[in-house]
């Protein structure tokens, strides 16, 4: 007698130790993807797990085999039209090649192993690329909470979540409907029974109990009909079932993200000759960075993108990071095209705004000052946070000045330079310093 | 493999079987006897279906161990693939791998997963995937559960190299003892040795000589005794080494191995100087494990084909008998044409030679020359045309491998209708030449191929342990027994390296050709300066030698 088993609840993922041992052993090649990876991804999608590629010739498990060469007899089905004796030429590349020019040993070429990570698996990549501390990884790894919220009821749920009230309201109400018909004969019935009894008690008016032997027989047939057919109207309205299956209503909870704001983010870059790929490549990470932190407490984050040169344009983000532009750098431009698009499309009473901007530090001399004016008294007073990071310069350049001077004078204002992708975070490390004011 | 995976990843597409009627039955009759149908199953129906199935399977005296049917999910069959279908392992990173790869071709779609897995053990755990319909259910029960399972308790091969009652119970205490070890020496150091013997699994197998049993307590209670005693041995193979020469001086040098060794995992655990006796016996775990598997790489077609047969004919007398209706079968059989599809080799598809499809062939193949043999039958199989099919079928089951099962009983009427032919790549010769074809003079050499095409010389290098250098440097020399010129892969280069590691000398490999020629392969020198004598983190330096 066999016998049968339902695993399905056992544990899942049983596999999951033998997993963690090859990320293990792999960290270093699957770090490289991750960062590989991170600057083919778009900012938004960072926050996500996917397939990472590495080479597959480091996990190769080697055995010995045989290789190529050699004399080789082989059996191969579906011949058509060759006898004994036919010769057949060696397919070009020489080497084993198949019977048919494709058959099946070609094991071997594969030179790419691609998996997926799940997206707490990437990001403990990124993180650890980025030099985060821990504290901030837990924050930023979270899911963004949601709570249940009260949404109306429903008619399939789990029984915990059954509302007794409304169930019982269902179930009456069918019952009355089901039952309606019945009871409409039922007075119908009582009506003629009550009709025949006094026609009955009318024919024998000195009459004693109808049952009495002594009494001439009363024709009581129909009375007894009716009797039994109000028995049966009873058994109908007594069967309708008190309660069924499509009465049932469960309370409907619906899941609502708990910080229910929105923010834009606004990402300027200079994209000048001298912004090169590495240096994008870093900003990219501060803006990533910045992002993740921002999608932990908004429900809703617009991106802008803006670069600039002498003159500023909102682009996308494959414009913005992949298009090089020469020619001089006004950072006033974008400054002044940010504080447009603020006013046109993000009015503050429903944005919060968040602006980063990421460049190589070169300026027209001549152009700091206005710089230093519209961010003092336009941006900055519009704007939550503003971050400034310096990528890859080996001198402070001459828009850092204007950065160190107005950050005196001012609280939410960020600056940083940054040579590594270690550097990306303290640049913000304030920002997440300050998330439990934020949030309360 | 000790599983089959059933059907994975065959193409669709198929030549439609066709659903004989079930002519013992009327029509009348069969509603009444007919089981619930439907494409939902319950454990109910499961339990039915497999009642039935078990009392038809009884009738057609097939012998199996007790079923432990188990319903599991798609992920859970994932992981079931990633350790070769056991139910418990050790860790190890390349079980990660492999699920992550089944993962990802999984969620593509580019690989669907097998329906079932089934496990040679006492009692015989068979795994359905929940996605299968009732049909599909009855299906794999019968394949399984009955096919499979009759063919592990009756194959001379399983019955000699496995034991299916201790396997679940070894597989336990090797988990926990490679979990012990991680703990005492670190996963790295422990993961060193499993590469390294993952790497040589191939070769550690006695093919000739049947292996003891022991039960789990048995072999906790050895433990112990073992370490010490295994290390005194090897103590005392080399402590004889330092003797000088005696006076005589023309006694002939000692020779390590006395013989050739083919089992060079269980040389290593016995011989290797250096290791510690926890990873003496973590080369005895892989080794036990692969011996576990070996039977599986020489019959599968045999295996396979006997599952099928089964399923087939135990699916048809239920029909017969009018317990499952048209609809059922009609799916039942679109999936069997499925899984014996058989593309030519000039197709994309082509991918080798489907072995379910031979292997169903064959059976039904020998059924028929029982049943009704032609001339031509009575010509080539005289012992079996006419005789008692199930007999005969039991006799060739229990008694072959792949190799030895084509040789005996593939029929001219096969090599016909698989059109087979032999085609010889001869990298001496300058074109590749067809040496025979499906007429009366070519039947016995295709044969003869097909048979060779699935012995373990034809598809795996020979390669045994000759000497070690018990005088000199004690290194340790293979020998690669050619065998039609063909040379080994550019993967044994890391195989040696891995050996060496275990060894701790220095290890040669060398290709012994078929006229008797002595070509050194490879090289792994150990440099003893930087070894420990724990022989941790041995640093090798890697000669390549000329090819040939």
């Amino acid at each position: 007698m066999s016998e049968i088993i339902d695993r399905r609840a056992n544990g899942r993922r049983k596999s999951a130790g033998n997993q963690q041992r090859f990320l293990k052993r792999y960290k270093a090649q699957i770090r490289e993807a991750v960062a590989r990876s991170v600057t083919q991804r778009k900012i938004a999608d960072t926050d996500r797990g996917g397939n990472i590629t590495i080479p597959a010739r480091d996990l190769n498990e080697p055995n010995f085999s045989l290789g190529s060469g050699g004399a080789r007899e082989r059996v191969l089905p579906g011949n058509e039209t060759f006898s004994t004796g036919d010769t057949i030429p060696r397919p070009p590349g020489g080497g084993a090649g198949g019977g048919g020019g494709k058959a099946g040993d070609s094991g071997e070429g594969e030179d790419a192993f691609t998996f997926a990570l799940t997206r707490e698996e990437f990001l403990e990549f990124f993180f650890e690329d980025m030099e985060l501390p821990d504290l901030v990884k837990t924050q930023l790894a979270q899911i963004p909470q949601t709570k249940l919220k009260r949404g109306g009821y429903r008619s399939d749920g789990t029984p915990s979540n059954l509302s007794i009230v409304r169930t019982m309201r269902e179930s009456l109400a069918r019952r009355i409907a089901l039952a309606a018909p019945y009871r409409q004969q039922l007075h119908e019935v009582d009506a003629q029974i009550a009709a025949e009894r006094e026609r009955l008690a009318a024919a024998s008016p000195d009459a004693g109990p109808l049952t009495d032997d002594s009494r001439p027989a009363v024709d009581d047939t129909a009375l007894s009909a009716l009797l039994v057919e109000r028995e049966r109207l009873l058994g109908r309205i007594t069967r309708v079932p008190f309660i069924d299956e499509f009465d049932l209503r469960y309370n409907n909870r619906v899941p609502q993200p708990r910080p229910i704001s929105q923010a834009v983010m606004f990402c300027l870059m200079d994209v000048s000759g001298s912004m090169d790929e590495n240096r994008k490549d870093l900003a990219k990470r501060f803006f990533i960075l910045l992002h993740l932190f921002l999608t932990r407490h908004y429900e809703r984050i617009e991106l802008v993108f803006i670069r600039h040169h002498t003159t500023a344009a909102v682009v996308d983000e494959e414009g913005f990071f992949h298009s090089r532009e020469s020619g001089g750098t006004l950072v006033s431009s974008a400054l002044e095209l940010a504080l447009q698009t603020i006013k046109d499309r993000f009015p503050t009473d429903q944005w919060n705004i968040y602006m980063a901007q990421a460049s190589d530090g070169d300026n027209w001399e001549s152009d700091c000052p206005r710089c230093h004016e519209l961010l003092m008294k336009e941006i900055l007073p519009l704007v939550q946070y503003y971050c400034y990071v310096e990528v890859d310069s080996a001198q402070p350049q001459a828009l850092w000045e204007q950065f160190e001077v107005a950050r005196a004078q001012v609280r939410n204002l960020a600056l940083g330079r940054i040579l590594g992708r270690g550097d990306v975070y303290p640049v913000l490390r304030e920002l997440f310093s300050r998330k439990e004011r934020m949030a309360a | 493999m000790s599983t089959s995976e059933e059907f994975a990843s065959l193409p669709p597409p198929p030549a439609p079987a066709r659903v004989q009627p079930g002519a013992s039955v009327p029509p009348t009759r069969r509603a009444e006897r007919l089981l619930p149908g439907g494409s939902e199953w319950t454990f109910e129906l499961i339990e039915r279906y497999d009642r039935e199935i078990a009392r038809i399977a009884q009738a057609y005296g097939l012998e199996t161990y007790p079923n432990q049917i188990e319903v599991i999910s798609a992920e859970q069959m994932m992981d079931a693939y990633a350790s070769h279908g056991m139910p418990v392992g050790y860790t190890h990173w390349s079980y990660g791998k492999h699920y992550l790869s089944t993962e990802q071709t999984y969620r593509r779609g580019q690989m669907g997963l097998a329906y079932e897995i089934v496990i040679n053990s006492n009692p015989c755990i068979a795994y359905l995937m929940e996605e299968n319909t009732l049909p599909m259910q009855a299906l794999v029960i019968a394949h399984a559960c009955y096919g499979h399972n009759s063919f592990f308790k009756g194959n001379y091969l399983f019955k000699t190299w496995t034991h299916a009652d201790s396997i679940i119970d070894y597989l336990v205490f090797a988990k926990r003892f490679v979990a012990e070890c991680e703990q005492r020496h670190g996963e790295r150091e422990v993961e060193r040795i499993l590469d390294a013997c993952h790497a040589l699994s191939n070769l550690g197998v006695d093919r000739y000589k049947r292996p003891n049993r022991r039960s789990l307590a048995q072999e906790q209670a050895r433990l112990a005794e073992r370490e010490a005693y295994l290390q005194r041995q090897v103590n005392d193979l080399w402590r004889t080494l330092p003797k000088a020469h005696d006076d005589e001086g023309d006694e002939p040098a000692r020779t390590f191995p006395a013989e050739p060794q083919e089992n060079i995992l269980y040389f290593i655990e016995k011989h290797a100087p250096l290791l510690e006796p926890w990873q003496r016996e973590l080369v005895r775990i892989v080794r036990k494990i692969s011996q576990y598997f070996y039977p599986q790489r020489q019959t599968q077609v045999m295996n396979e084909g006997w599952a099928t047969f089964w399923h087939y004919t135990i699916l048809q007398t239920m029909y017969d008998e009018g317990l499952v209706s048209d609809a059922f079968m009609f799916e039942v059989l679109a999936s069997h044409a499925n899984v014996l599809t058989q593309p030519a080799f000039n197709s994309q598809r082509y991918g080798g030679i489907n072995p379910y499809a031979l292997g169903f062939a064959m059976f039904r193949d020998i059924r028929r020359m029982c049943e009704s043999p032609t001339d031509e039958d009575r010509r080539w199989f005289p012992d079996i045309a006419g005789s008692d099919w199930k007999k005969t079928l039991d006799f060739a089951m229990r008694n072959f491998k792949d190799e030895s099962f084509i040789a005996q009983y593939l029929s001219p009427k096969l090599i016909r209708d698989f059109r087979l032919f032999c085609l010889i790549d001869d990298d001496a010769e300058p074109t590749r030449r067809i040496g025979a074809i499906h007429n009366d003079e070519g039947y016995k050499a295709v044969r003869e191929a097909l048979s060779k095409q699935y012995s373990l010389a034809e598809r795996e290098p020979d390669i045994q342990v000759v000497s070690v250098d018990l005088e000199g440097d004690r290194s340790l020399t293979l020998h690669h027994f050619q065998h039609k010129r063909r040379p080994l892969s550019s993967d044994s280069e890391q195989v040696v390296k891995h050996l060496a590691q275990l060894w701790g000398f220095t290890v040669k490999l060398e290709t012994r050709t078929e006229d008797g020629q002595i070509i050194p392969v490879h090289e792994c020198r150990v440099d003893r300066g930087q070894r420990g004598l724990s022989g941790t983190a041995a640093t090798s330096s890697l000669r390549r030698m000329a090819t040939r």
